[in-house]
């Protein structure tokens, strides 16, 4: 909403604030002031002149020579413009003016002839092109007739005015109106308002000869009010009227049309003017629109109405589309002589669904789907009626022809000032609360500390307690609310084991050399299926996909947080940023439904991606790139974090999208909970990747396994005894097998088993390799003799004999 | 006698000095200390002393040895500190040449910020509650006072996935299900962070996903002065000692009062500058006191409990702590900015 300061002027005493100042008050005390911008610039030496004389050019087709008088004195001026003629009343920037953009006006010979000034268009004067009325649109602007020569055009220009630009929350409908923005302002100055009169001169002739209304549904359309104009004479608005319509971004176009718009911005009441010869009948129906109805709108365009949008017809078609725009069949014309005048209350659902299905969203429909304030309805019509008199020329029939179901009433708000200060802290006292609803202008009645609040009919907002609380907060100032710590029985807060253990989980993969990325939860349908966990996975299992996507980009949920990972690494190493180790814990969303009928599992999973180089050193010719090992290290690593090392297995796994020889699934006490591997290099090819490993876990399952060890467990007094193995086995033979037979078979003295080396080529046969291991022995209560090493160590052999054929390497 | 042993110290004195070794020293010990040394001769030979010049002799002769023995564990002692002078002195490096990196990865910037106001508001006796991101109609809109066909559902352009399903528009269902959780008794005092989803397009000041979070405090008498005190606090905390806030009137559904509270501007002090656009204060949050709706939507008797909520945006306060000018910094993981937050 743009609010001139010229016009509300006129409602109210600004007392000589400075707009900065009045934008402060207005913003701190309920609406917040986006801008405070000067209309338009003051312009030095810019007069009104007469062109007394208009002469073509003689040496330019396109310029004429005019001779103006500009009170003091007359100037030959060259002017261009189409539409300069005798006679004319216009602005003219003598030398020494300067127009917007440094254009400084000098006296000059333009293709021979002098000219001392120049006769100015409105857009040179910095007017908004779109705001300038047709008829000035290609040239000067001109005058009325009886404006006086030599006066000063800024101010009959208004441009001098300053316009306040007023951000609206949804509740503050009623700022969407001079008068409301008038009261607002009052009340945070504390000085009375000043409203025009709605008084009307009328004919003899009453309205209801003249037209009928009838309403087919009363809860769409619960008032409706049709005045009737006679002997109109179309033509331009008065000027400060087309004023105050261009400050509020209006463009004027006839004094009727203008009547109608300026009064809806005053009043907040859109209003509606048919050319009632053109109308097509004498009465007026209203009713839900037929189904695949048709109406050619003032903007030239047929549309199709459904039965869901209120029509107004002349009894047999469509007139308008009620609240939302006009017919171009009984659109106010140059001749139009007669005109009826709506003045409605339309169903806000109604219009706000109509303008959305239309796509015509105006200043007409914004203000009905907030709902206009009924006791203004009939009001803006008289009101627009008694400017058309003065302005237009017209005879205002007898009475307002009406259908009139509103029933409004004002809402009766009890509360007390204890509630008050109970709800915001203060100390207020009922003589507080009194002049705060005296500068409100609410009506009210007292009894005590018990306030029964009428709530206006203009501030809808206002329905229960809280809204009186928030008035008289907010008219209290905010600023003077006191500083307060709630006092409620305390405890102390912290998060949950849940929350604390995902911090320590971050704060490991962080000192382990991994930077946290996070990524969209929304991706294209073909990554939503891609790398998703053998344990999400399922036969049914399908990524979550939106109803309307605003692109395909980002249009399904995704399963798996890696391909967006993936992207995040292709995009740095489009850049040269080609060592990548990123985690990420996020959620995955699962489902089995394809239509959803409740939401999907939400899970919280531990994903990321490492490609490049792990660790340089130049100099010292170290160079490791990430492999499958650095990124299982860290997961093993982690594990032994939470203390679950024991309770975790490496399974070797082939999944899609996985290079089948390098990909394990990883198990947590026999559930599959992720996979860790190797991407296959036909899809990294896809990403534009090379060597890139990925891991997925899902995180919830892994935290929700960690339990917390209190044991303190005593340091070992006795020393342990290692032994060296090295064992000859087939090749597929897993080291991790091995290990885990040799620990099993070898408890409870073999403490830790570590393989330390693999040997495959030269002395060993074909198809064969040797695995080296060091097992740790250990008895914590005593020294273990060389016998009972010996003859574990002797089981152990046996055993892995038996199941892997291994055999003691030579 | 005498003489002798005069004469065989100096000499050995002499070849300890000579020696430039701990392999030539030794030779020096053998020779003259050891079991067949000149010095074990002559005592060898004392027997045709007679008895009373044997002690004098016996005397010297130990003197001599002990002479000659100090002697060598002295100049041994110099020997290998030499040695090892020479040996560390070979060892020098240079010191200026870079060491080896040890593994440096970080937290997002988000996560940072979030776990700051997490850690802030659990100081103040806040716990941390999450919910779905994937949200019921009701929970997002309905138990806020955002009935279906409510005006303000306008402001929140929704990503839904059926009539009833939709990716959650800010992370208020959370408190409505907390909320749920306490049946109708307090306190409940939590904070919620998390991810939410606009329908928006992405650009330097839009995202479709961003994050949240928002503070409730519902209890039996929770005044609206405890949110400015609140606020205050973690507007001190968060921003420096020399902030201020305000709040200003605004319009939530789900509070009334609603108010939004500007910081004064980090960069002028107050005065006005382009990043508060001149007025001297910087929006960082939205706040109110609980609608009744909404209380008792979940459960509790506004005549009795009172409550406030509030929310900002993580991405927001981020952008204006460290001056970061697009959103989508924070989701396109650019490792050059990811590592500039990696630091104490």
């Amino acid at each position: 909403m743009f609010v001139s300061l010229n016009w509300l002027k006129q409602y109210v005493d600004l007392q000589g604030l400075t707009p900065e100042d009045l934008a402060e008050k207005i913003t701190k005390t309920g609406i917040e002031v986006d801008s405070v911008e000067a209309f338009g610039e003051y312009i030095e030496h810019l007069v009104v002149g007469y062109v007394k004389e208009c002469n073509q050019h003689p040496n330019a087709d396109k310029l004429s020579v005019c001779q103006v008088d500009v009170g003091d004195e007359t100037l030959q001026i060259v002017c261009g413009a189409p539409n300069v003629a005798e006679g004319q009343k216009v602005a003219v920037a003598k030398p020494g003016a300067v127009l917007s953009g440094d254009f400084k006006i000098k006296q000059a010979k333009l293709r021979g002839e002098e000219s001392a000034g120049m006769i100015c268009s409105l857009q040179e004067l910095g007017i908004d092109p779109k705001n300038v009325p047709k008829e000035f649109e290609d040239g000067i602007f001109v005058f009325p007739e009886d404006t006086e020569v030599g006066a000063d055009a800024n101010s009959l220009l208004n441009l001098d005015d300053v316009i306040l630009e007023l951000e609206l929350t949804p509740n503050r409908s009623d700022a969407l109106s001079m008068m409301g923005v008038a009261y607002e302002v009052a009340a945070i100055l504390d000085t009375p308002l000043h409203f025009p009169s709605e008084e009307v001169a009328i004919t003899d002739e009453k309205a209801h000869d003249a037209i009928s209304v009838h309403v087919e549904d009363a809860e769409l359309n619960p008032y409706y009010g049709a005045f009737v104009i006679k002997n109109i004479q179309v033509g331009p608005s008065p000027l400060w009227m087309r004023n105050h319509l261009i400050s509020a971004g209006i463009r004027p176009i006839n004094n009727v049309v203008d009547i109608t718009n300026y009064v809806l911005l005053e009043y907040g009441q859109p209003l509606h003017a048919f050319d009632y010869d053109r109308f097509g009948s004498k009465q007026v129906v209203t009713r839900p629109a037929k189904d695949g109805e048709t109406i050619t709108t003032l903007d030239d365009e047929e549309r199709t109405l459904s039965s869901d949008q209120l029509v107004i017809t002349n009894g047999k078609e469509p007139v308008a589309i009620a609240g939302v725009m006009g017919g171009a069949d009984s659109e106010v014309q140059e001749d139009t002589t007669s005109i009826i005048l709506e003045a409605a209350y339309f169903n806000p659902q109604a219009v706000r669904d109509a303008a959305k299905e239309h796509g015509l969203r105006s200043e007409a429909s914004v203000r009905f789907e907030k709902g206009v304030d009924p006791d203004r309805v009939k009001r803006a019509g008289l009101r627009a009626c008694q400017l058309l008199v003065e302005y237009a020329g017209g005879e205002v029939l007898d009475g307002v022809v009406e259908y009139d179901e509103l029933n409004y009433q004002e809402e009766q708000i009890t509360i007390t000032t204890s509630r008050m200060n109970h709800v915001l802290g203060t100390q207020l006292k009922n003589e507080d609360i009194k002049d705060i609803l005296r500068k409100l202008q609410f009506d009210y009645s007292q009894d005590g500390e018990t306030f029964i609040v009428s709530a206006p009919t203009r501030r809808q907002d206002i329905v229960i307690v809280e809204d009186m609380v928030e008035e008289i907060a907010r008219m209290y100032g905010y600023d003077n609310l006191p500083y307060t710590m709630p006092e409620g029985a305390s405890k102390a807060g912290g998060l949950t084991t849940h929350q604390a253990l995902r911090r320590k989980v971050r704060s490991y993969l962080e000192g382990s050399g991994l930077s946290e990325a996070i990524t969209y939860s929304l991706t294209t349908e073909e990554r939503a299926n891609m790398l998703v966990s053998p344990d999400i996975e399922g036969e049914h299992t399908r990524p979550v996909h939106l109803a309307l996507p605003m692109s395909e980009e980002h249009s399904h949920l995704r399963l798996s947080m890696i391909p967006e990972l993936l992207t995040s690494a292709s995009y740095n190493i489009a850049r040269k940023q080609k060592d990548i180790a990123f985690y990420e814990i996020g959620s995955v969303y699962v489902t089995e439904e394809s239509v959803l009928t409740s939401q999907p599992q939400e899970q919280e999973r531990l994903a990321g991606v490492l490609t490049g180089s792990w660790l340089t050193h130049p100099w010292q010719q170290e160079k490791k790139n990430v492999d499958f090992f650095v990124v299982k290290g860290i997961l093993e690593g982690l594990f032994t974090f939470l203390d679950l090392s024991e309770n975790v297995r490496f399974k070797q796994a082939t999944m899609k999208g996985m290079h089948p020889g390098q990909t394990a699934e990883v198990v947590l006490n026999d559930q599959s909970i992720g996979y860790v591997g190797q991407v296959h290099p036909s899809l990294q090819k896809q990403f534009d990747l090379k060597g890139t490993y990925v891991y997925d876990l899902n995180l919830q399952a892994v935290l929700d396994t960690v339990t917390k060890e209190e044991n303190y467990t005593p340091i070992p007094r006795h020393p342990s005894v290692s032994r060296d193995i090295a064992l000859v086995v087939d090749e597929q033979v897993k080291a991790g097998d091995l290990q885990n037979t040799i620990l099993a078979t070898g408890q409870p003295l073999v403490q830790h088993v570590l393989v330390f080396d693999l040997y495959q080529g030269e002395h060993l046969p074909e198809g064969k390799k040797s695995l080296a291991f060091t097992l740790r022995y250990l008895d914590p209560n005593r020294t273990l003799t060389d016998q009972e090493v010996e003859e574990t160590h002797n089981a152990i052999l046996e055993q892995v004999k038996t199941t892997y054929q291994a055999e003691l390497r030579g | 006698m005498k003489e002798r042993l005069l004469e065989l110290k100096q000499e050995a004195l002499d070849k300890v000095t000579a020696a430039e070794d701990v392999k030539g020293l030794q030779e020096v010990r053998v020779q003259y200390l050891g079991k067949k040394g000149p010095i074990t001769e002559v005592l060898r030979g004392m027997g045709k002393l007679p008895a009373e010049e044997r002690p004098v002799i016996g005397q010297l002769a130990n003197d001599v040895r002990e002479e000659i023995s100090n002697a060598i564990e002295t100049k041994q002692t110099k020997l290998e500190e030499q040695a090892l002078e020479k040996q560390l002195a070979e060892e020098t490096i240079d010191v200026t040449l870079p060491g080896r990196p040890a593994p440096s990865g970080g937290r997002h910037l988000l996560t940072s910020i979030i776990e700051e106001i997490e850690d802030l508001f659990i100081g103040m006796g806040f716990e941390v509650a999450e919910g779905p991101e994937v949200e019921s109609d009701y929970y997002n809109f309905e138990a806020l006072n955002l009935p279906k066909g409510h005006p303000a559902r306008d402001m929140q352009d929704s990503f839904y996935i059926t009539e009833e399903i939709l990716m959650r528009t800010h992370t208020s269902p959370v408190q409505a299900r907390t909320m749920e959780k306490h049946e109708g008794k307090g306190p409940v005092k939590v904070i919620c962070p998390g991810k939410v989803y606009r329908r928006d397009t992405d650009d330097a000041t839009h995202s479709h996903q961003f994050t949240q979070i928002e503070g409730l405090l519902v209890d039996e008498h929770v005044r609206m002065s405890d949110l400015k005190g609140v606020l205050n606090e973690f507007a001190k905390q968060m921003f420096g000692e020399d902030r201020e806030i305000r709040l200003r009137p605004s319009f939530f559904p789900f509070t009334e009062p609603s108010v939004e509270m500007d910081i004064s501007c980090k960069m002028c002090g107050g005065e006005g500058c382009s990043v508060c656009k001149g007025t001297g204060w910087i929006e960082i949050l939205g706040a109110g006191m609980v609608h009744p709706n909404v209380l008792q939507m979940a459960g509790y008797d506004p005549e009795k409990y009172t409550g406030f909520a509030f929310g900002m945006g993580p991405e927001r306060i981020a952008m204006l702590k460290y001056g970061i000018d697009d959103i989508r910094h924070f989701y396109t993981n650019d490792i050059r900015f990811l590592n500039q937050f990696h630091k104490a």
